[in-house]
């Protein structure tokens, strides 16, 4: 059995769908290098045509929101209603606007 | 592929938690929110969630052995074809719920160590043998059949990671099952040997399929807290009666019998009645007594340490790749 040291690193792993849409996480795998993660990408999750493009990369690169700094980052927008169009009244008759 | 909780009687023991997070928790799960890998969450539900998830993808990888024992005998290139991928999927679905379990922060080898140390578990069904072709058809409309039905619900499972990989594995296994009941189908309609070969494959793996619901619901403890934490949406007993109701006309349709003389429909209750399982043999096969268990766990053993080149020549590899590299710029 091998230490936790030799074990291949883990990437994450995104998907275009088709050709217009953006690449959308769809998990990880364990491989050696970039190239192998790309090929285990292939064979793990587009088994059925899911997509047409992959991105892969190093799981430990990836710096994410801590889900205790929510509030302080996402709810300030709340109260921003004004930034939607929907905000301003605009009188019956006008258009095109 | 499958799901049984076999844990046995362990009850968790308790963890001194914050008691405000711990009901902001409980609070966020029975709104049906989802928790992710970053999220803070009880010892005991990481725990659970752990094991419940490693179980499952071990037994997803195993589960690829007593088919994989049939590709090279299927009858036509069709079913070849069709077996190969099948097999490949259970891969699949093994890696899925490997990457999933791992956003708990338990690492990759540390599950397959526990595999092949015999301390984790997986799925009773798979220690029982692949004896005849029309094994491959009862394992893929039962077995799977099975699987579908405990899965299902576990696409609204509470841990976010589990409930997405139960979302791509639920819509390839309905391609499982369905190979599986054609195989049935086209021998139950063939010689009188193919229809014995079906019924025979039908007798020895109905009850190892009902067994794959776990034990009854008053020998599950873990049940009331798991469903609790939407880590489970519905009891044992309950998955168990809806399989039966849903099969049996199935096998009725082909002409199969299952292989059950209690098994009778129920007007009042609207659905089957149906014999004991034998728990004797379900608590045999998950400590290890099943037919073929050791076999099952060399081949495992043997595939990781003749694989053990492999990984180190990769990585020795990509080191060296990555070290000119740098040394290059």
């Amino acid at each position: 059995m091998s230490d936790a040291s030799k074990e291949w690193p883990l990437w994450e792993v995104f998907l275009r769908g088709k050709g217009g849409l953006s690449h959308r996480h769809v998990g990880s795998v364990h491989a050696a290098d970039a190239k192998m993660a790309v090929e285990h990408a292939r064979d793990t999750y587009t088994r059925r045509m899911e997509g047409v493009s992959l991105w892969v990369l190093p799981s430990a690169a990836i710096t994410a929101s801590d889900p205790g700094d929510a509030a302080a980052l996402f709810e300030p927008a709340e109260d921003k209603v004004y930034r939607h169009p929907t905000f301003y009244k605009i009188p019956d008759g006008i258009t095109h606007i | 592929m499958h799901t049984t909780d076999m844990s046995g009687n362990k009850k968790a023991e308790a963890v001194a938690e914050d008691p405000a997070k711990v009901a902001a928790f409980e609070r966020r799960v029975a709104n049906d929110e989802f928790i992710e890998p970053k999220d803070w969450m009880p010892e005991a539900y990481r725990r659970t969630l752990v094991r419940q998830m490693s179980q499952h993808a071990h037994s997803e990888i195993v589960g690829m052995l007593p088919e994989g024992n049939w590709i090279s005998r299927a009858p036509s290139l069709r079913r070849k074809a069709i077996l190969l991928a099948k097999v490949q999927d259970e891969a699949g679905h093994g890696l899925y719920l490997y990457s999933a379990a791992e956003t708990l922060g338990t690492s990759r080898d540390e599950m397959t160590e526990a595999l092949l140390s015999g301390k984790a578990k997986y799925s009773t069904i798979f220690n029982y043998p692949t004896l005849t072709w029309a094994d491959i058809g009862a394992i893929g409309w039962l077995v799977d059949g099975a699987a579908i039905m405990n899965q299902v619900p576990l696409q609204r499972t509470s841990y976010g990671p589990y409930a997405r990989a139960m979302v791509r594995i639920c819509k390839e296994e309905s391609f499982h099952q369905r190979q599986g009941y054609e195989i049935m189908m086209h021998l139950a309609a063939g010689t009188e040997a193919q229809q014995r070969m079906a019924q025979d494959a039908l007798n020895r793996w109905w009850w190892p399929s009902l067994m794959m619901f776990g034990p009854p619901d008053d020998k599950s403890p873990n049940t009331e807290q798991s469903m609790r934490w939407r880590i489970k949406r519905d009891t044992n007993d309950e998955l168990r009666q809806k399989f039966v109701d849903i099969t049996v006309p199935q096998a009725e349709a082909i002409g199969l019998t299952v292989p059950d003389p209690a098994l009778k429909w129920n007007e009042a209750r609207g659905a089957y009645d149906f014999g004991d399982v034998d728990w004797e043999e379900f608590y045999a096969v998950v400590k290890g007594e099943g037919p073929v268990a050791k076999e099952r766990m060399q081949a495992r053993v043997k595939a990781w340490d003749d694989g053990a080149w492999v990984r180190d020549a990769a990585r020795v590899h990509a080191e060296k790749r990555a070290a000119a590299k740098l040394a290059a710029e």
